[in-house]
């Protein structure tokens, strides 16, 4: 089973992060990549990105062919999307395991998504 | 060198070749991770000088050798260490026994599915050190980046060297644990396979025909082992109904709409025949159970003549030796075509109070399919919609949502 893991951002949790040391923040740094490695080493990790600001956003409306481009509506926006993990695990239970590792768990941002597959089928 | 092969046949010749030539390696040296290695630069070797010079007279010793002498290059760079070059080259690759590696592949097997690996890690192993397959064929075959495969084999391969284990036949008592393993890694493979339908999928190597061959070989291997021979017929059973699983539109059929006039007969009376002959001389077992079940409904010429009292039957056994929430459900839909519909529901109401059922699609998907035999077509709609809602896959979901829909052609809701 695939299971996309979403990190969300929030004024709180960027507060968190500027209030950080150089020293933090470099630690914080580190754990991030322990737990990407770890998810390296146990097979599980398909795809791992964090993303752009959001006032960085575009968003895109096809018109007769036409694609019509405009800012995204995100700058405004105080909570986002800011990362994922895509894993392949066998139990939601196992998905759930990882995200509680994600440091931004601690403060309510990390969602856990199970993903739509082709099998199954045994109607 | 001998004569020019046609590249396909080449392919087909090193895939069959592989895993012999690995077990030749590992009966010999014993380092699975490194013997591995080795014969995978051996066959990549043969890939691009095969088509161009000709397919050796030997073959299968060609490989040997390079993959040998490789390994020796690797073993010795790996540990420079004086003593150990000195026994690398005492031990010299052109000793190797060629006549015994037809045999290997069981040992090998089992070696892919060691129990300290993860099913994920079994599943590639198996297809590659096994099936012959590449990196990249594999992913593609798994729906997965290739970097996600390579980092699973070689894990796998760094598990297997600690656990220490050996390139030999568990003894006696082990094997039937082990042997299940490798059964149940076939399995994966195969159901692997059986999900590839449509566009996305539609170059996904053929799992089937590699899980069905693998299998062929242990069968051979194996002939008195029921349920070897049990998940054979279940393959052979399952993957006759496979030309008519997809309508024209791509989309999945099941198996009560299916034209069956579409099935292989041959593959039907192959499996057929393998599973009679297994429940009359083996002890039983699940696969030949599933077998079993799927046998009854290839055998049926149209969809209402499944004998449906045989099938309740089976189910009873399986009940007994196999139970699981799946078996729970298909046993109640039999229950329902043999007692009718209310006798069905009334078992499902207590069946989904085990936890391993409850928030299940899938009951409300029988439900939902209940509740139309019993003509309450209103709330058979209500629960194809939560089934479809609540299901993972995207055939399935297609499927729930157009019985919802031909329930309620009006309703846009």
């Amino acid at each position: 089973m695939k299971y996309l893991i979403l990190i969300y951002s929030n004024p709180q949790s960027r507060e968190i992060w500027n209030s950080f040391s150089r020293d933090q923040r470099a630690a914080g740094l580190r754990d991030y990549a322990a737990l990407h490695e770890s998810m390296v080493a146990s097979g599980e990790l398909i795809v791992s990105e964090a993303l752009a600001d959001p006032s960085l956003a575009k968003r895109v409306t096809s018109h007769e062919g036409q694609a019509l481009v405009t800012d995204g509506p995100y700058a405004e926006v105080k909570e986002y999307l800011a990362g994922f993990f895509l894993l392949e695990c066998p139990s939601m239970e196992r998905a759930i395991e990882q995200a509680a590792r994600i440091p931004e768990a601690a403060f309510g941002l990390v969602e856990v998504r199970a993903i739509m597959a082709l099998d199954g089928w045994d109607i | 060198m001998g004569h020019l092969s046609a590249p396909n046949d080449i392919e087909d010749l090193l895939r069959t070749l592989s895993p012999q030539v690995l077990g030749a390696l590992v009966r010999r040296f014993d380092d699975f991770d490194i013997c591995e290695d080795a014969v995978q630069e051996a066959l990549l070797a043969a890939a691009t000088q095969w088509p161009r010079e000709g397919v050796p007279a030997n073959p299968r010793g060609w490989l040997t050798v390079v993959a040998s002498r490789r390994r020796t290059e690797m073993w010795r760079s790996e540990s420079a260490r004086r003593r150990r070059e000195e026994a690398a080259f005492a031990s010299a690759p052109a000793d190797i026994e060629l006549g015994a590696v037809l045999d290997d592949s069981l040992e090998l097997l089992l070696l892919c599915c060691h129990p300290s690996l993860t099913p994920v890690s079994q599943v590639a192993l198996t297809l590659r050190a096994v099936g012959g397959l590449t990196t990249a064929e594999i992913a593609r075959a798994l729906l997965v980046p290739e970097a996600t495969v390579a980092q699973r084999i070689s894990r796998a391969k760094q598990r297997i060297k600690a656990s220490g284990a050996r390139f030999r036949l568990p003894p006696e008592a082990e094997r039937s644990e082990c042997l299940a393993a490798v059964l149940h890694v076939l399995y994966l493979v195969f159901n692997e396979g059986s999900t590839a339908s449509s566009g996305a999928t539609l170059h996904r190597v053929d799992l089937i025909a590699e899980a069905i061959r693998l299998m062929r070989q242990l069968h051979d291997r194996l002939p008195e082992d029921g349920e070897v021979s049990g998940l054979l017929a279940l393959m052979l059973l399952t993957d006759a109904r496979r030309p008519a699983r997809v309508s024209d539109d791509g989309a999945l059929v099941p198996l009560a709409e299916q034209d069956r006039g579409l099935w292989d007969a041959q593959t039907i009376a192959e499996g057929a025949a393998l599973i009679t002959h297994t429940l009359a001389t083996a002890p039983v077992g699940p696969y030949q159970l599933q077998a079993a079940l799927a046998a009854v409904h290839d055998e049926a010429p149209r969809a209402e003549d499944t004998d449906w009292q045989q099938i309740l039957g089976l189910y009873e056994l399986v009940r007994t030796i196999a139970p699981g929430p799946m078996v729970t459900l298909n046993r109640i839909v039999a229950v329902a075509m043999v007692r009718g519909p209310d006798a069905g529901l009334r078992e499902l109401a207590t069946a989904e109070r085990d936890p391993a059922l409850t928030g299940n699609h899938r009951v409300d998907a029988v439900r939902a399919h209940l509740l139309e035999m019993s003509g309450d077509l209103p709330a058979a709609r209500d629960h194809y919609r939560l089934a479809a809602q609540r299901t993972l896959s995207i055939p399935e979901q297609r499927y729930l949502a157009a019985r919802a829909t031909r329930l309620a052609p009006d309703d846009h809701a």
